[in-house]
């Protein structure tokens, strides 16, 4: 029977021509089906969503609206269009064509970037999947299983790169990814931060900010690559991955929003027993999931990073918007170390600090992001500022991983740790509290208690439209 | 930074000690559960032998090794109940990484070497543990093996890797650095795990390494374990091994106690050995004493000796001596084996050990004794023996005669002396309880491939035999008399010295091991050959070479010619 592969497969990529493709997609999907409906978003098959699909790299193909079941949803393989005469941005083949087929020489290191990222985006669907019992509005509910059907999209755009240039070693690849599990016993996701639950709304809002955001970084940087097809893919999904971002910005953004009404109505900072969430268990959070993240990045001091910037396979931030000479032969940068207990930047060569270039520039992204909160909270005329912990806060990965530090980059012994960590992070209380907010509200254009409304809906449709259709 | 580099420089580097003991270990950690004994690697990133690097991913260093090493003597000596050892790591995810890279990248090239050499003793005596000790090695990868992390379980007699679905092993040294796999990798993948020639070529250049199912379809590994099982099924297994073996579940070990040994500015001196150290003439004397009185009366006498018992305080001075002189004392070209003492109370001890080979105990010591005149076989020293009056290469001293790559017996008395002549004597222990590398007794070596003149020889034993009379039946080289003898000597020692040390260690290690190739002379001969010319090339060495741009994120350039 023929099937119509540009239907059920929204594609750029002439999927339809292409016979080694389609062979391999077809084992894939429906293993890939099995997982959705196993380890997606728990009791939602016969939800009818109001979502967004992609059906082309057009202006106005990215963002079709209607409702859809999801398992049915037409997770598409878009590649941005073509640069013309795109030649490699950087590394030692800076100014040669772009390659459009895999060079045998960078074929593993290629493959690794790949399915690392590739093993995040699934992740993520998995760590979620009973967020949609207790989710605090329909808008909200629906913009979960958005994120989620677009994680899956994600992974399907790395699954396309590896199926497409990778031979057998790439199907294999594939089939692991659906194979390892977030917090499995038996195979957990390849990065830590992946096997931890997503537990509540509030873990949601700030993963979706601070640990997306290192997912939007890795991609910017995967968009610059010389290799074409990786870097047009990465740059298709960074317009999706822009939205998450905004998902868990406003999420933030709405619960500090009522907090500050709260405080405003009741003359107290206190506003726990108000049903809101306070400024200072907010803060815990943002130290939480900004330490985390940044674990992310990987060590500070990376060979592997520098490998992939020489040889072209992965850049820094807007590579092509950086003034210098691409190569980073002789360059420096600045790189926090320990030194004599003290926590101070040293010079190190630019080229094996490109984890840490990276990470800078995301934790400045993060700065914008706490600022516009605070400015929320400025409006209210509230004396409170939220801020970054340092960057060796908490970590486990890196130079940091074997020292405790506080928010404010001072070393500290462990037992001052032990004792302190509670005032830092949050404890079992705080998350106690936080469970006890998470009550479903399904009713369309009502909201829970502790998050105030969006300003506006979805696609212009107001707030109090039936995003999910429960049936 | 210069400054300090300088400072480095000139001041003479720290003497490296091969002596620990596991209250003083950094990197290892050595619990026990009944006949089931867990070393686990535990590497501190900062604990490094020199500066100028990080042990991360527990990778690492000689001083590593050294406890390695450390560890497994005293699990032999020490833990007689103990039937298997697990060998795993405390690092979540990974396993191990192999040899420091930034550590070898930082070395001199006898460093590395030298490093290879001492690493390689220490697996092949983990696979000797397994093999003769019946103490079996279990090999339980809870993460990634990458490299020397890989060969170490390819040491090991039972492999079991986590299916996690990311764990892989590997030996990606030749994509990554443009060098070998430099501990036995490529030759025990091939030989002892009978991996297909075609298989491990592609298993060789693919960094990432392999995973999960075809790893064990590869024979890569013996067991793929779930993770969630992997602990339990590695004490089954290791509980099942443990049974096998034949060692004495109730016995009690003897302790390695601190090694008697004293630094005199050149000198040397440990109970049974002296070491003199000859800077002007590049040359070390090894005077190896006899034992004062005969063996104990029975097995129980020697266990009450334990550590003080001659043959093995002798493998405990010896190993550690050749060790030293190995990586302190690189310029130091030849060596000289000198014994004094009572011939008789050698040959009563090697009677003693071969007739209690059934004990434990003894047959330890004569297992550390091959394995300690074997890590003379590979040194890369010149090595002389000089036989006189008063000396006593009788039985396991005579292997020192026949291990040199000469001899020189002093024929007759010297002018005006009331001495005997010197005399060597054979024991059943020259026929094969001592093998060299490549499987053959140092005497069938001598004779090899002429099994009439060995069965000659086989009639010799316990007989003391004069210079003209060794000399005839291939026992020594030259037999001056005391006219010629200092002559003879120094002009021997003085035109060793002369030769290129280079050209020398690759005569030698070609002429000594007659005969056939084993698994261990391989990895000495064949793949540190190869690696050891590897480790000199620009591809690796080179300013734009592998080893030396590896962790600068710069790529290497090869010439490409193949040589």
């Amino acid at each position: 029977m023929a099937i119509d592969y540009n239907e059920r497969i929204p594609n750029n990529v002439e999927l339809s021509e292409n016979r080694r493709l389609q062979r391999a997609l077809e084992a894939w999907q429906p293993a890939y089906l099995d997982w959705w409906k196993e380890l997606g978003p728990v009791g939602t098959l016969n939800y009818d969503v109001y979502l967004r699909t992609a059906i082309s790299v057009e202006a106005n193909g990215w963002a079709n609206f209607g409702y859809v079941r999801m398992p049915d949803y037409r997770w598409g393989i878009f590649l941005a269009k073509p640069v013309e005469g795109r030649t490699i941005p950087f590394g030692d083949h800076k100014g040669e064509p772009v390659w459009n087929e895999v060079p045998g020489e960078y074929r593993a290191a290629l493959r690794r970037l790949i399915v690392t990222q590739g093993d995040t985006e699934p992740a993520a669907v998995e760590q979620q999947r009973l967020l949609g019992q207790t989710c605090p509005s329909l808008y909200d509910l629906r913009n979960l299983f958005q994120l989620n059907v677009e994680e899956g999209r994600h992974c399907w755009a790395m699954v396309y790169l590896l199926h497409a240039y990778f031979g057998r070693d790439g199907r294999e690849e594939a089939e692991a990814m659906l194979e390892r599990h977030s917090g499995d016993a038996e195979k957990p996701r390849i990065l830590g931060a992946f096997n931890e639950k997503t537990a509540d709304w509030l873990s949601y809002y700030m993963f979706s900010f601070f640990t997306d955001r290192d997912g939007k970084y890795q991609l910017a940087s995967l968009a610059e690559s010389g290799f074409d097809p990786l870097a047009r893919t990465c740059q298709f999904m960074l317009t999706e991955e822009a939205h998450h971002m905004f998902v868990g910005e406003s999420g933030v953004m709405r619960i500090v929003e009522r907090a500050c009404q709260l405080m405003r109505d009741h003359k107290t900072d206190e506003v726990r027993k108000f049903g809101g969430i306070d400024l200072a268990t907010l803060q815990k959070y943002i130290n939480f999931h900004f330490s985390v993240s940044l674990d992310l990045f990987g060590q500070e001091i990376s060979t592997n990073a520098a490998n992939y910037f020489t040889q072209g396979l992965k850049g820094r931030f807007h590579e092509t918007k950086i003034e210098d000479d691409h190569k980073l032969r002789d360059a420096t940068w600045p790189v926090h170390q320990l030194v004599d207990g003290r926590i101070v930047p040293v010079d190190q060569p630019a080229l094996i600090a490109v984890n840490e270039r990276l990470r800078q520039d995301y934790i400045n992204d993060c700065q914008r992001g706490l600022n516009r909160w605070n400015k929320v909270i400025q409006s209210y005329g509230i004396d409170y500022e939220f801020r970054l912990p340092h960057r060796a806060f908490n970590r486990r990965i890196g130079t940091f991983g074997d020292v405790n530090v506080t928010p404010d980059g001072k070393v500290i012994t462990e037992e001052v740790w032990q004792r302190s960590k509670g005032a830092w992070l949050p404890s079992d209380d705080d998350r106690g509290f936080i469970a006890t907010l998470m009550q479903p509200v399904i009713e369309p254009g009502k909201i829970a208690g502790w998050i105030a409304p969006p300003p506006r809906g979805i696609n212009g449709m107001p707030f109090e439209y039936e995003y999910v259709r429960f049936n | 930074m210069p400054a300090e580099a300088a400072t480095q420089a000139t001041s003479a580097p720290a003497r490296i000690d091969f002596q620990t003991h596991p209250d003083r270990y950094r990197h290892w950690k050595l619990t026990f559960d009944g006949p089931v004994a867990r070393l686990t690697m535990d590497v501190s990133e900062d604990a490094t032998l020199k500066p100028g690097y990080t042990l991360k991913l527990n990778s690492y260093d000689l001083g590593v090794d050294i406890e390695l090493y450390d560890a497994i003597q005293r699990l032999r000596f020490e833990h007689p109940e103990v039937g298997c050892v697990v060998v795993t790591s405390a690092k979540p995810r990974v396993f191990c990484a192999g040899a420091n890279i930034n550590m070898l990248g930082k070395s001199t090239h006898a460093h590395k070497v030298n490093f290879c050499k001492f690493t390689n003793e220490t697996r092949n005596g983990i696979e000797d543990a397994t093999e003769n000790s019946h103490q079996v090695y279990l090999c339980a990868i809870n993460g990634t093996a990458a490299g020397g992390g890989y060969e170490l379980a390819l040491a090991c007699d039972y492999i079991m890797l986590i299916d996690d679905g990311s764990s892989t092993v590997s030996l990606p040294e030749l994509p990554l650095l443009a060098v070998l796999p430099g501990t036995g990798g490529l030759t025990r993948l091939v030989d002892k795990r009978r991996v297909r020639h075609d298989r491990a070529d592609f298993f060789c250049t693919t960094s990432e390494g392999i995973r999960g199912k075809r790893a064990v379809d590869w024979a890569l590994i013996d067991e793929l374990v779930p993770r969630s099982k992997f602990d339990e099924t590695v004490a089954e297994r290791a509980k099942a091994f443990a049974v096998k073996s034949d060692r004495p579940r109730h016995a009690k070990g003897i302790a390695l106690g601190p090694l008697a040994r004293a630094f005199e500015g050149d000198r040397i001196v440990y109970d049974s050995v002296a070491v003199e150290i000859d800077r002007a003439q590049s040359l070390a004397t090894i005077t190896v004493k006899a034992p004062t009185a005969p063996p104990p009366a029975d097995v129980a006498a020697m266990h009450a000796q334990g550590a003080s018992f001659w043959p093995l305080a002798l493998a405990r001075a010896l190993d550690d001596a050749i060790v030293h002189l190995r990586t302190n004392e690189e310029e130091i070209g030849t060596w000289v084996f000198r014994t004094t003492g009572n011939a008789e109370y050698v040959l009563a001890t090697d009677r003693f050990l071969l007739d209690h080979q059934h004990d434990w105990l003894a047959r330890e010591i004569l297992l550390y004794l091959k394995r300690t005149l074997k890590r003379i076989d590979v040194s890369s020293r010149s090595l002389i023996a000089l036989i006189e009056p008063g000396s006593c290469f009788a039985g396991l001293l005579l292997e020192l005669v026949v291990a040199a790559d000469r001899s020189y017996m002093l024929n007759g008395v010297r002018a005006g002396a009331n001495e005997q002549p010197a005399a060597v004597r054979l024991s059943a222990i020259n026929f094969g309880a001592l093998p060299m590398v490549n499987g053959l007794s140092r005497l069938a070596r001598r004779c090899y491939d002429d099994a009439a003149r060995l069965e000659a020889l086989r009639k010799e034993v316990g007989r003391a035999i004069e210079a003209e009379e060794a000399e005839a039946l291939g026992l020594v080289t030259f037999v001056p008399d005391d006219i010629d003898w200092e002559d003879e000597v120094r002009l021997a020692i003085e035109e060793r010295a002369s030769f290129s040390p280079d050209g020398l260690t690759g005569m030698e290690a070609s002429l000594r091991f007659a005969g056939p190739e084993t698994m261990e002379s391989k990895i000495f001969g064949r793949l540190s050959a190869w690696q050891n010319w590897i480790f000199q090339r620009p591809n690796a060495a080179g300013e734009d070479g592998a080893l030396k741009l590896y962790g600068t994120g710069r790529k290497p350039g090869y010439d490409k010619h193949r040589v």
